[in-house]
């Protein structure tokens, strides 16, 4: 056991160290001058040789590459461009909305998607099976600002069932700015329960196809009692997985979903500095969240290994 | 692991359209493939040519599927804009698979190149797809060839890992042990008997990743970070209809169905395909 976490954990380490690495070549293969590029077309000589200086870029490649590397490993992503200050500080102030967003789509993905796809795979073959599957297919394939887009019109412009944009404004007590979130949840919820309801149903068929529930049924017990007592025991792990892989899923639907309902977080934000030209933004948000990923990646194999005692370590 | 490729053609169709829905799929994808890439003779009228009267006409008997605040006609751009994303999806199918395939033999077949490549591509994964494909379009430049390039940088890694976990099998099996024995050079090995035998996993990813690349353009396009405005897709068709949407929803909704409808029959299809290449897979579905 306590190699197998050692190993994890090393993988771990490398990976991460590669995000890093890929964050900074992707900038640095940006064609011509980065500082210029940031610049725009407007910018004179001397800004572009100030930039340069202030973002070391007339450094060495390698001293810059080590600095950088140095500096995100104690937690220093550079400074935004737009925001003049640090990136770290900036992307801490966008983080409330897309941390509920993505907590609140995932809550409502788990709630309708794996009762429906643990019933559809014990009615395998059944009209509900059938239906679910179908519905699953087609908002895996329905574009999320199309599902939010047409919510947005009908549900809160139209029927004032909730609000239509924003984050209800500085002022907004805490209930107020998760008021705003149900529908972007609902909507980013959506088509993450598309992803998670054909995994359950998948994970259950195996599951049911497996030699103890054989002998569950051979023994006379009623399919139902298979399902409820042996089955549903060890649906655990699916759904374990599951979050793990659909974060991924969650954050780049949060991007499109903030725009749609303009909400002030992380992807509304990479967006911004997509189209402000704020590099350091860019690069520090593809850090964190590729840490993220790896982070939550870690955490769900470590539950696997708390949940089922027979993965091997 | 698909090693049976000696089912002779008649029992594949058979098995592909066993299934209604794959054999509606594919004719509507085909339907809307075929019609848009003949955009400039099926188009009734020119997708640019503006007209103040028509401003946001709905649909009827002048302009089939209405026009849009510049008064052009959107069954016309509709097509052209078809064109457009059918090409990115297609172009990063193509490009991943030859990306993904690259990497997933070098790594499958050395042992040396297989921990530094496998975590790069954990290192790649780690990326959610529209945030490392926007900061690559941002950062070389919104045109189509550069969007395809991100988009194929994005998937390569899935095709990387199923064909490096095949390679490790087949490696092994008796049959390229004989051919190496015979003397056949490694990277004949590697293309004759090792890609041959994996071309069926691959295919089924790819026509998935035709999916998601077309979901994908769609959202970059919608974020207005994908290709210039300039040229349509359905992505920016939707992007530009979002300021009329209270007085003409017609004008998000029909390149929004059209990206469904596309993704959707591409779905039915990758599964199809999955099922009938693999049988040893279609319970999942």
């Amino acid at each position: 056991m306590p190699r197998y976490l050692l190993r994890r954990f090393v993988g771990m380490i490398v990976v991460i160290f590669l995000v890093l690495t890929i964050a900074f070549v992707i900038v640095r293969l940006a064609p011509g001058d980065p500082a210029a590029l940031m610049l725009g077309p407007d910018a004179t000589p001397q800004d572009v040789t100030e930039l340069r200086e202030r973002l070391g870029l007339d450094r060495p490649i390698f001293v810059q590459y080590v600095a950088f590397v140095a500096g995100a490993v104690q937690g220093n992503l550079g400074e935004s461009l737009f925001f003049n200050a640090p990136v770290t500080a900036v992307l801490a102030a966008r983080a409330e909305p897309t941390i509920f967003l993505a907590l609140f789509s995932l809550l409502f993905a788990l709630v309708i998607a794996t009762p429906i796809g643990i019933y559809a795979a014990y009615r395998r073959g059944s009209t509900l099976d059938q239906t679910s599957i179908t519905s699953a297919m087609l908002a895996a394939s329905v574009p999320s600002f199309l599902t939010g887009l047409i919510f947005q019109r009908y549900l809160a412009t139209e029927l004032g069932w909730f609000p239509v944009s924003g984050y209800g404004g500085p002022d907004a007590g805490f209930f107020e700015r998760m008021r705003h979130l149900v529908l972007p949840s609902i909507v980013l919820g959506i088509v993450n329960s598309a992803l998670i309801l054909r995994f359950t149903r998948a994970s259950m068929l195996d599951i049911l196809g497996e030699d103890y529930v054989r002998t569950a049924r051979a023994k006379g017990m009623t399919e139902r009692r298979v399902v409820l007592r042996h089955a549903l025991k060890n649906a655990g792990i699916p759904i374990i997985t599951v979050v793990g892989l659909t974060f991924a899923l969650l954050v780049s639907g949060a991007v499109v979903t903030e725009r749609v309902f303009n909400l002030p977080g992380l992807g509304n934000l990479v967006v911004n500095a997509v189209l402000r030209r704020d590099y350091p933004v860019i690069q520090g948000t593809l850090i964190v969240v590729a840490a993220l990923y790896v982070l939550v990646n870690l955490a769900t194999d470590l539950l696997y290994l708390a949940v089922d005692k027979r993965v091997k370590v | 692991m698909a090693l049976s490729s000696t089912a002779p053609e008649p029992r594949f169709l058979e098995s592909l359209f066993a299934r209604r829905s794959v054999l509606i799929a594919l004719v509507v994808f085909v339907g809307i493939a075929g019609l848009s890439f003949l955009a400039p003779l099926v188009a009734p009228l020119d997708p640019d040519a503006m007209s103040v009267r028509a401003r946001l006409t709905p649909p009827g008997a002048d302009y089939l599927l209405g026009a849009d605040a510049f008064g052009r006609d959107v069954f016309s751009r509709l097509l052209f804009a078809g064109r457009v994303s059918l090409t990115i999806g297609l172009g990063v199918a193509i490009l991943s698979s030859v990306f993904g395939i690259a990497i997933g033999l070098l790594a499958g077949f050395f042992r040396r190149l297989d921990a530094p490549l496998s975590r790069l591509v954990d290192a790649m994964m780690a990326f959610p797809d529209i945030l490392l494909a926007l900061s690559l379009v941002a950062i070389f430049g919104g045109t189509m060839i550069n969007v395809i390039l991100a988009l194929s940088i994005v998937y390569a890694p899935r095709i990387a890992r199923i064909v490096r976990a095949s390679t490790l099998v087949i490696r092994e099996l008796p049959y390229v042990e004989a051919a190496r024995a015979l003397g056949t050079r490694t990277p004949t090995i590697m293309l004759t008997h090792v890609l041959r035998n994996i071309v069926s996993p691959i295919l089924v990813q790819a026509t998935f990743i035709f999916a998601y690349a077309m979901l994908a353009e769609a959202g970059l396009s919608f974020l207005g970070v994908g290709v210039d405005p300039e040229t349509p897709t359905w992505g920016t068709m939707v992007n530009e209809g979002r300021q009329y949407i209270d007085q003409a929803i017609f004008l998000i909704l029909i390149p929004g169905f059209a990206i469904s409808i596309s993704v959707l029959s591409l779905q039915l299809v990758g599964d199809g395909l999955r099922d009938a290449l693999d049988p040893k897979l279609a319970k999942e579905t």
